[in-house]
């Protein structure tokens, strides 16, 4: 019987989802997968398969395939972030993203579809759209000028460009405070949190940029402005597939881009709901730390989205590639994977049922402690305080 | 002219080379940047997060180097 050697100074460590990252590039084929299963069964109502795609088969595979705890030791962490694999896994993300836009695009100037049809293919590339933004997230993060411009090019199908700015300058400093308006609060529903998000977010890239290039002394109409730069690639790139397959395809187009951005949004209200950095002596907010952020360990969606969900982590490193991104034990945890508690997200009631009562939990009882809605604040202060007095906790 | 590292993810402003995009000239002193300035590639750190490099540690950049420099 052969013994296991394990060196006392290199540590043994192998990557069980090494070839799983790949699913995250193919994820761009689903209004594919749409169109053939309607060539396949002659029913039209495959074209409404991208959804059914990401809020059903996606949570279901995280409710069959369980949990994934697996973390890298720390000895592997820097020869696994520069193993150059895993970087062009999210690369390969890009062309295939094009692909299927541009196809898409194709088969809603060209193919002959009823409007019917048509909404449907346009909320299954919004899906594509979605995703996009967080292979853009991945690659924003990352120092190399050419990955940087990678999440540009990525972005320009959403037309959400400022996100790569806003998101790493703006909600990565203020991320669980009330400040923030990428964090959700406690009473705050979706739909609530939706407009607050995309406008906050938008008026916050802006104003980095515009400060930035003051401290340049240049005016922020600039294509140095990069709010400006990537929104004009957003412009070449609908002109492009307009004048190809004609205008008449702008309000889907105008379709797939509001879908992807409320896919991200959704994801960034239950990142960090109800989240509260406390203030200490000096007045600054304390440092961002595990207990800053949901997580989730559901393996399906955490393979499409690049361990998103390890987030406290990735608040905590930035910089650090998603190979890389580890669980904390002490991180909260959301019942399932992300894509499922976006479907939670839909009936409000039911999201604050599930989460209220652990986001409780997570302040040991003390509702104070959580980013509250302010027009909300009272009201939940009485009930909770209510259940506090009873000795009630949530698991 | 000083280097200085973020402790998070080892962004080092040189004064000698300032940071042009983000405003800073080639020989902007590093106190004259404003505190709140947020590190360019991580963003969890800020101006007056970062630890001094010792100048004798050229091409040493890991955390604790700086932690020792800072020492």
């Amino acid at each position: 019987m052969a013994v296991q050697s394990m060196p006392a100074t290199q540590v043994q460590w192998r990557d069980g989802k090494r070839y799983l990252w790949i699913m995250g590039a193919i994820m761009p084929l689903v209004p594919f997968a749409a169109w053939g299963l309607v060539a396949a069964t002659g029913s039209d109502v495959f074209y409404w398969f991208g959804p059914v795609f990401v809020f059903v088969v996606i949570p279901l595979v995280d409710l069959l395939t369980g949990l994934d705890r697996n973390n890298p030791p720390d000895e592997v962490i820097e020869a696994l972030e520069n193993d150059k694999y895993y970087r062009w896994v999210t690369y390969a993300f890009i062309p295939m993203q094009y692909l299927s836009f541009v196809w898409g695009a194709w088969m809603l100037g060209r193919g002959g579809l009823d409007v019917a049809d048509k909404v449907g293919l346009s909320l299954g590339i919004g899906m594509v759209a979605g995703i996009a933004i967080n292979t853009a997230h991945e690659m924003g993060h990352k120092k190399e000028q050419h990955e940087r411009w990678f999440a540009r090019i990525a972005l320009a199908q959403p037309f959400y460009g400022h996100f790569f700015i806003e998101h790493n300058r703006g909600h990565h400093v203020r991320v669980a405070t009330p400040e923030d308006p990428a964090s959700s609060r406690v009473g705050e529903t979706v739909w609530g949190f939706l407009p607050r998000t995309v406008w906050g977010s938008l008026k916050s890239a802006w104003g980095l940029e515009k400060r930035r290039l003051e401290r340049r002394k240049q005016s922020p109409w600039t294509l140095r402005n990069d709010v400006l730069n990537a929104w004009t690639m957003s412009v070449v790139l609908w002109s492009a597939v307009m004048l190809a397959f004609g205008w008449q395809i702008f309000p889907y187009l105008v379709i797939q881009a509001l879908v992807g951005i409320w896919l991200l949004e959704s994801v960034n209200y239950l990142e960090h709901y109800g989240m509260l950095r406390q203030r200490t002596e000096s007045g600054r907010y304390e440092r961002v730390n595990p207990s800053h952020s949901w997580n989730s360990n559901n393996i399906g969606t955490n393979v499409l989205l690049y361990h998103l969900q390890r987030h406290s982590d990735h608040h905590a490193n930035p910089t650090r590639r998603y190979q890389a991104l580890r669980d904390f034990k002490e991180s909260p945890v959301l019942p399932t994977g992300y894509a499922g508690m976006i479907v939670l997200t839909w009936v409000p009631a039911i999201w604050r049922k599930v989460m209220d009562p652990r986001v409780l939990a997570h302040f040991d009882g003390d509702i104070t402690r959580a980013n509250l809605h302010p027009r909300k604040r009272d009201r939940i202060i009485a009930k909770y305080d209510g259940r506090r007095a009873e000795g009630v906790h949530a698991a | 002219m000083s280097r200085f590292v973020c402790p998070n993810c080892e962004y080092v402003y040189d004064e000698e080379h300032g940071d042009p995009r983000e405003g800073w000239a080639p020989g902007t002193p590093f106190d004259q940047i404003d505190p709140d300035w947020c590190c360019p590639d991580c963003g969890v750190r800020e101006q007056q997060d970062f630890e001094p490099l010792d100048d004798n540690d050229d091409g040493d950049m890991a955390p604790g180097a700086a932690g020792r420099a800072g020492a």
